[in-house]
């Protein structure tokens, strides 16, 4: 990818990052979740998939399921900055005048499913990619899990069933930000080696850095990685990644911030200062 | 006409059904091997897999696709549920689980194999249809509006045959009235309505008027047909191979609390218990539906209490409050 391309979608994540930030005050948000996976959503919506406004009923289209939908807001700011929603409408989230909340669901234009409990949309997705493989579809179909998501045996089941139908037309890609909602990975269910297991389940696995716009480009161009299974990119981010006051913090998953700190986290947001948190930290919600 | 024939021609006819099995292929054994229908991508074997072949399910309903989905009854209701309730049933999905081996069909396996709690958890649901045929001919005359039909919905698979011949006019949410009485009416759903039906001739022979109701459609429930036999007759008893608790007995109290009523009700269900395994014939007479059983427990009934004397209008057991 060229700098100048490169420049836009920095630019573009940075302000889904601001909208990550303003819908983490009045009731908060899954914070350090969406932060993670803002670049690696900037990046497909913009770059990859053949998804837009326009072509949401296109049965040709590319298919992109939320499983971690906790992550949500990261899609919510993706979705105003392309033009999938109204910028405004933001402004009405956790408000019962609209449907933006904690979880994605299929009120708003772009989201394909719900999701909320995890483990369930690799299978989901699988359905998809199964219809659009019996039909002879080039599309591709993609599903973001966390990594803490995959301690949920219906991921590994799905990967079982995927790799029976050569599903190379779905890929699973990991967030993988080393935590889970209260602790990091390791420490609870430890993950690593984790490419080995994806493989030994079948999967074509490649490995990058989910915050290197390149990296991430070189990789889902390189899709299908092969023709015999799933492909499985593994996205190493860093949850809080842009707010080095909550950057890869157990404690910072759930925040619920006060005006204060979010004004002060939008300066840190574009390198000036550190902020000064006081508010409750909530790790479980 | 067989279960397996109809999914056939229903799948041959129209490309958006997709048959799916996680490795119950009892009912579907052909399909697994006619490349045509595989070819054309309407067949799929996920393996031990109940929840993702619910996930898979609504993935392809998303894509306009009709799956009819195939377990073991407990794995498929129990093992998914949450898949049902949150994939198909939040997404309103129509997906079409076909359960094999619900209440005493599953005989001598064991409690691990025993839905029973199946139609209370399936019709808590929102939008998702309950059904429960009386014996083959009763499914194959309700399946088709069931797998047209534009919602979710639960079919307790019955394959069992049996004489009776049915009212071929099924429509959703209707029941099929066998025969009307003034003294008790049986109102029976799935494999019991054989053993219901001899029941019946037994206390007809007695001297009692008998009427019966094979419910069919449980979620949507003939509110109507219920209503009136609770008007014309003395005593309803509800015969069910399912906990007591959310099934027809649960479905009745629903009903007459809505409509400000009461009944005497004999609920023959599972108070709280799995059932004796062993093969069918002994399962029933141990627990007490065989057609003698019933009888014979429907009069013990009607000795230590008041419901028969004489007819529902002159008693008036229905209180309306």
């Amino acid at each position: 990818m060229n700098s100048e391309k490169i420049k836009i979608l920095e630019e573009r994540a940075l302000k889904v990052r601001e909208h990550i930030i303003r819908m983490s005050t009045d009731g908060g948000c899954f914070t350090g979740a969406s932060l993670s996976c803002a670049d690696l959503l900037v990046y497909l919506y913009s770059e990859f998939l053949n998804v837009n406004p326009n072509n949401l009923k296109d049965p040709e289209r590319d298919y992109l399921f939320l499983s971690k939908g906790h992550d949500v807001p990261a899609m919510y700011g993706t979705f105003a900055e392309l033009g999938f929603i109204e910028k405004d409408r933001l402004k009405n989230h956790l408000k019962s005048n609209d449907s933006i909340y904690w979880h994605p669901n299929r009120n708003i234009p772009g989201v394909e499913f719900h999701s909320g409990s995890l483990g369930h949309l690799p299978a989901v997705a699988m359905g998809v990619a199964l219809d659009c493989k019996s039909k002879g579809l080039k599309n591709k179909i993609i599903v973001i899990t966390g990594d803490g998501e995959l301690n949920e045996g219906s991921v590994w089941e799905t990967i079982l069933v995927a790799h029976a139908y050569k599903l190379s037309n779905l890929t699973i890609v990991v967030d993988r930000n080393w935590f889970q909602a209260n602790i990091a990975t390791e420490e609870l269910i430890p993950l690593e080696p984790l490419p080995a297991k994806f493989e030994a389940f079948g999967c074509n696995v490649q490995r990058i850095d989910g915050h290197d716009f390149n990296a991430l480009d070189n990789a889902f161009r390189a899709l299908p990685f092969g023709n015999e299974g799933p492909n499985v990119i593994i996205a190493d981010t860093k949850r809080g990644k842009g707010l080095p006051s909550i950057e890869a913090r157990a404690d910072r998953w759930f925040c619920n911030f006060n005006a204060t700190e979010i004004e002060s986290l939008m300066q840190e947001l574009h390198g000036h200062g550190k902020t000064k948190l006081e508010s409750e930290t909530l790790t479980v919600r | 006409m067989n279960y397996e024939q109809l999914i056939k021609e229903t799948a041959e006819k129209d490309p958006r059904f997709v048959v799916m099995t996680a490795e119950n292929r009892a009912l579907v054994r052909s399909l697994a091997n006619d490349k045509a229908l595989i070819d054309k991508g309407q067949f799929f074997d996920t393996g031990i897999t109940e929840q993702t072949m619910i996930g898979a399910a609504a993935g392809l309903a998303l894509r306009g696709r009709i799956p009819i989905v195939h377990a073991l009854a407990t794995f498929l209701t129990l093992r998914a549920f949450e898949f049902i309730r949150t994939d198909v049933g939040i997404g309103g999905l129509p997906v079409k689980l076909s359960s094999f081996v619900p209440g005493f069909l599953s005989d001598g396996n064991g409690p691990t194999h025993q839905a029973i709690e199946d139609v209370s958890l399936m019709r808590g649901i929102p939008g998702m249809q309950v059904f429960c045929p009386a014996d083959e001919e009763d499914m194959l005359l309700m399946l088709t509006d069931i797998w047209h039909s534009p919602t979710p919905s639960y079919v307790r698979l019955n394959t069992r045959k049996t004489d009776y011949k049915h009212d071929k006019n099924f429509t959703i949410g209707k029941a099929e009235i066998i025969s009307e009485g003034h003294h008790v009416t049986l109102l029976v759903y799935g494999m019991l309505f054989e053993e219901t039906l001899k029941a019946k001739t037994i206390l007809e022979s007695s001297g009692l008027s008998v009427g019966m109701i094979n419910m069919r459609s449980l979620k949507p429930i003939d509110e109507q047909a219920i209503l009136n036999v609770a008007k014309n007759s003395g005593l309803l008893v509800t015969i069910e191979d399912h906990f007591q608790t959310g099934g027809l007995y649960t479905i009745l109290a629903e009903i007459f609390l809505k409509n400000r009523m009461t009944a005497d009700v004999l609920p023959l269900a599972l108070n709280e218990k799995w059932y004796k395994p062993g093969l069918l014939s002994e399962v029933l007479n141990y627990e007490g539906f065989t057609g003698e059983k019933i009888a014979q427990r429907i009069m013990k009934y009607t000795k230590e209490n008041t419901s028969l004397r004489g007819s529902a209008k002159q008693s008036h057991p229905i209180e309306s409050v």
